[in-house]
């Protein structure tokens, strides 16, 4: 592993650290006075700096560790995390993310920014912050805020969490004085110590940088040289030390040796025991040690590269499990999950999380290998599928051969196994969500308004394709809903509404899709307005006679913005049609139900996967195709008396008396020359783009099936009015409609524009 | 064959030859994947006329191209004789029909004559050369050429 594999995981680690830091001071903010929660959020900081530290990256140790200063005097109840507190805050750890990703991709940050928020931290800090004495004692302000009691040797809680210093590690020893309390500390190393990496020398180097100490090597139970087993441990050091950081100073320096080791620490004066005494470690720190080993200090840069190696690795696997435990555990008290998929990801947690006493085990793995493993379960199942219908053709057994059996067999057995491979790329909402809270904050703040967003089922779960590509809409929509749809605070006020506005975003499974929520409590939809623009624009004419919901609908219209004065937030040119083109293009639909005062609702309806999809197996002029369920609304036997001709070569289908323009298939794929013969066929009707319905013509049905989605493109190119292809279990290839590029087609657009969007392979 | 066994110079190359109609082309053979028979593919909609759909090769969907067609002489009709020999181009793979494989050739630059000066534009766009070779005439057939033209107009 080199460094910049070793750097790649800090930076992972610290995306997940900033995940956990926001979750934790939102918290905060929603009145959580758990000290679980602040020492969370303490600890993501701090893992930060840590990190950040050993690999050199000033800007950010320093940011972190004023934030860090600032949240230790919240964990010790100096100060109150008000919501005025929050808010720097929450800016703070934006300005963390933006550094971090500074740090990673190169680039820079807004410093006026960050400055400006380091001096309110530090204000904040030192609003209850001790004498001026002991700011003065502190070195820079790279030091931890001394507490008041700051004569005296840290409180435990901070010490348990104090790094060694990596940026002013000389600095104690040269203010050494004679007179600091003196401990006598014995310390015997196991030889699990060294098994793990860890140095006798490398520690005591480090307590000597705390103090003027002189050392004593007992080696008294060295055995003789038949006798020494040359991977035991056999010293025992004596130590005494003068430090005024107290026991708990020194404890720290063998936090990670602490149960590898028998270690001893004694005051040697009298008086200094008087004193330490309410500083004896808590209980409380040290359990939450034992629970989640304090995501460490960085690795002092001087040591040797293995040892870096391994101290790295530890943090990174040790963060890992933390952040784990706690996914998990959510997870399974969040809500039960209706896909199977999620369901397999929650039972596969939960035994981790049992097998291993409560902590999942977790592995990073490269998102290629699983794809590959993936793609393979792919064919297997089309493998299966294929050997089924085969056994099926040549059977004359009636079915009950023990081959069948065991195809029956099989076919379960290769189910379960695509479903729990689809479990592995299913990751929880949970980071797009928190992406959302910033944005929110940030456009509250540009725009004046006061806003709380509220999450709920951030652990649902969802394939990370959706996922990747659910946040560039669903930003859009938060920009738009707050922008647009909640009103200024003093408006609201007037009209006696909460002058804090909400927005809530929902996830959860429903009928094997996910389906996400965007409601916000504001004006809702000005229909007069939509209406008025829509004909303003030409997209409708005057005279049109549409139903609320219709013009609801015409925001999603291209070229639609009813933002009066373009905003620097929203209304950039882009409008909701691109969110609607973005959601469609993931097999997906969106809704919009507004109330006139009360605000409007956005529903986004999402596959759990891009790899497979129901889809109904029908014919057309002898092809056989799939036609994705989610766009079938019904299926029809039409009859002669219900079918009209209009104009040339037009015609309509009337469906409890409205007429449904006929769309044959066949037709518009160029499968046959001339129209066929809408009696002799089957009707899908098909909700498209826009609201619209259409009946698509094809000429038998075959059955339902959930198929895996194939790539055209991969070794052809888009093809018109396909979004992808299949195999079925016949071994040949089925092309998948594009329903909405059918149905476009059919309104007279030519099927050959762009259609970049319509692909879903 | 005699020819190839003849031929183990430096800077040689190997080329797959095959058969449409009466007429022999050749590829480059680090191009070719594998030959496989003939399957009834996918007709895929508005797709030019050379495009014979697609099938499926272990997983993957694989456009086959009707190379008679492609290079302007008359479509085939495919039977279970027929042969497709699978080749990367580029990133992507493609399926070429063709009517049977015939020879290995191992080749040296010298043996490429020049492509004579025609009127055909498909000649003159995919022929990279001809070699004669036992009193045959065989043509030296540009993949790449073939494709790149393939996927512009399809798009």
């Amino acid at each position: 592993m080199d460094m910049n594999e070793i750097k790649e995981i800090f930076f992972q680690e610290c995306e997940e650290q900033l995940a956990e830091l926001e979750s934790g001071l939102l918290k905060l903010n929603d009145g959580d006075r758990d000290p679980e929660t602040v020492n969370a959020v303490f600890r993501a900081v701090h893992s930060i700096k840590g990190g950040a530290g050993a690999f050199g990256l000033d800007d950010l140790v320093a940011f972190a560790h004023v934030f860090e200063t600032t949240l230790d005097c919240v964990r010790s109840n100096k100060l109150d995390p008000s919501p005025d507190v929050l808010k720097v805050m929450l800016k703070s750890a934006d300005v963390l993310a933006d550094l971090t990703n500074a740090a990673r991709d190169g680039g820079s940050v807004d410093e006026s920014r960050s400055r400006a928020l380091v001096k309110e931290l530090e204000a904040l800090a030192n609003g209850q912050a001790p004498s001026p004495s002991a700011l003065a004692e502190a070195p820079a302000p790279a030091a931890p805020a001394p507490a008041p009691k700051a004569a005296a040797p840290a409180p435990t809680d901070e010490s348990g969490f104090q790094p060694i210093p990596f940026t002013f590690d000389d600095e104690p020893t040269e203010e050494l004085a004679v007179d600091k309390p003196l401990f006598e500390v014995i310390f015997k190393p196991r030889s699990d110590l060294y098994a793990k990496g860890n140095d006798a020398a490398l520690l005591l180097r480090d307590l000597s940088r705390i103090g003027d100490m002189t050392v004593f090597c007992n080696t008294d139970s060295v055995p003789t040289l038949d006798k020494l087993d040359p991977e035991a441990a056999y010293f025992q050091w004596v130590i005494s030390i003068g430090t005024d950081k107290g026991e708990e100073g020194i404890r720290t320096v063998f936090e990670f040796a602490e149960w590898d080791c028998d270690l001893q620490v004694k005051p040697l004066e009298e008086a200094v025991v008087n004193e330490d005494q309410p500083m004896v470690p808590v209980p409380f720190d040290l359990s939450v040690l034992d629970d989640e080993p304090a995501p460490a200090a960085a690795p002092q840069p001087a040591q040797s590269a293995a040892a870096e190696t391994v101290a790295a690795a530890q943090t990174a696997s040790q963060v890992m499990e933390a952040v784990n435990t706690a996914i998990s555990a959510k997870a399974e008290r969040a809500e039960k999950k209706e896909s199977p998929a999620a369901a397999a990801a929650a039972a596969a947690a939960a035994n981790a999380g049992g097998a291993a006493a409560g902590v999942a085990q977790t592995i990073r793995v490269d998102l290629d290998r699983v794809d590959r493993l993936i793609n393979l379960v792919g064919e297997l199942v089309i493998n299966q599928a294929m050997l089924s219908q085969s056994v099926i053709e040549n059977d004359n057994n009636g079915g009950a051969s023990s081959i069948n059996m065991g195809l029956e067999e099989l076919q379960q057995l290769t189910r379960e196994i695509q479903d729990s491979v689809m479990a592995i790329r299913a990751q929880p909402v949970k980071p797009v969500f928190q992406r959302m809270s910033r944005i929110v904050r940030e456009i509250a703040d540009m725009t004046g308004k006061s806003i709380r967003l509220i999450t709920e089922g951030e652990n649902t779960e969802v394939d990370k394709t959706v996922i990747d590509k659910l946040a560039e809409p669903l930003t859009h929509m938060i920009r738009n809903a707050v922008d647009h749809g909640v009103e200024t605070p003093e408006k609201r006020a007037a009209i006696g509404k909460n002058p804090e506005g909400t927005v809530r975003l929902t996830a959860k499974h429903r009928s094997g899709r996910i389906l996400i929520e965007l409601a916000d409590d504001g004006a809702g939809i000005n229909r007069e307005r939509v209406r008025q623009k829509a004909i303003d624009k030409e997209l409708i004419s005057p005279d049109a006679n549409l139903s609320d919901e219709e013009i609801d609908n015409l925001i999603f219209l291209p070229g639609f913005s009813t933002a009066e004065k373009l905003s620097d937030i929203s209304g950039r040119g882009v409008g909701m049609d691109v969110v609607k083109r973005s959601i469609q293009a993931l097999g997906g639909r969106i809704n919009i139900s507004s109330k006139p005062g009360h605000g409007s609702v956005f529903t986004m309806s999402l596959p759990l996967t891009l790899a497979v999809l129901d889809g109904m197996v029908v014919t057309v002029a002898g092809q056989t195709l799939v036609v994705p369920q989610t766009a079938i609304v019904e299926t029809l036997q039409p009859e002669a008396q219900n079918i009209h001709s209009f104009g040339a070569n037009q015609r309509l289908i009337s469906i409890r008396n409205s007429f449904c323009p006929l769309v044959d298939v066949g037709r518009i794929l160029n499968f046959r020359a001339t129209q066929a013969n809408p009696v002799d066929g089957v009707a899908l009707l098909v909700e498209s783009e826009g609201g619209g319905q259409r009946a698509l013509m094809v000429d038998a049905i075959q059955g339902q099936r959930q198929v895996v989605i194939k790539s055209l493109e991969a070794n052809y190119t888009h093809v018109p009015g396909i979004a992808a292809a299949t195999i079925l279990g016949d071994g040949r290839v089925a092309l998948i409609l594009d329903v909405d590029a059918v149905v476009a087609a059919s309104r007279g657009q030519s099927l050959k524009p762009e259609m970049a969007y319509a692909s879903a392979g | 064959m005699s020819y190839t066994a003849k031929t183990l110079l430096q800077g040689s190359r190997e080329l797959i030859a095959f058969r449409i109609g009466d007429q022999e082309f050749c590829v480059n053979i680090m191009s070719v994947r594998e030959i496989r028979g003939w399957t009834p593919a996918t007709a895929l909609p508005h797709s030019p006329g050379y495009m014979m759909g697609v099938i499926n090769l272990r997983g993957a969907v694989l456009p086959i191209l009707d190379l008679s067609a492609r290079l302007g002489m008359k479509p085939a009709e495919p039977t279970a004789r027929h042969v497709i020999i699978v080749a990367q181009v580029r990133t992507k793979v493609v399926g070429l029909l063709v009517d049977a494989v015939s020879d290995i050739l191992t080749v040296t630059d010298e043996n490429i004559q020049p492509t004579p000066e025609v009127s055909s534009d498909l000649e003159r766009q995919f022929a990279r050369g001809i070699l004669a070779i036992e009193k045959r005439m065989i043509c030296l057939i540009e993949l790449e050429a073939l494709f790149s033209e393939t996927e512009s107009e399809a798009a």
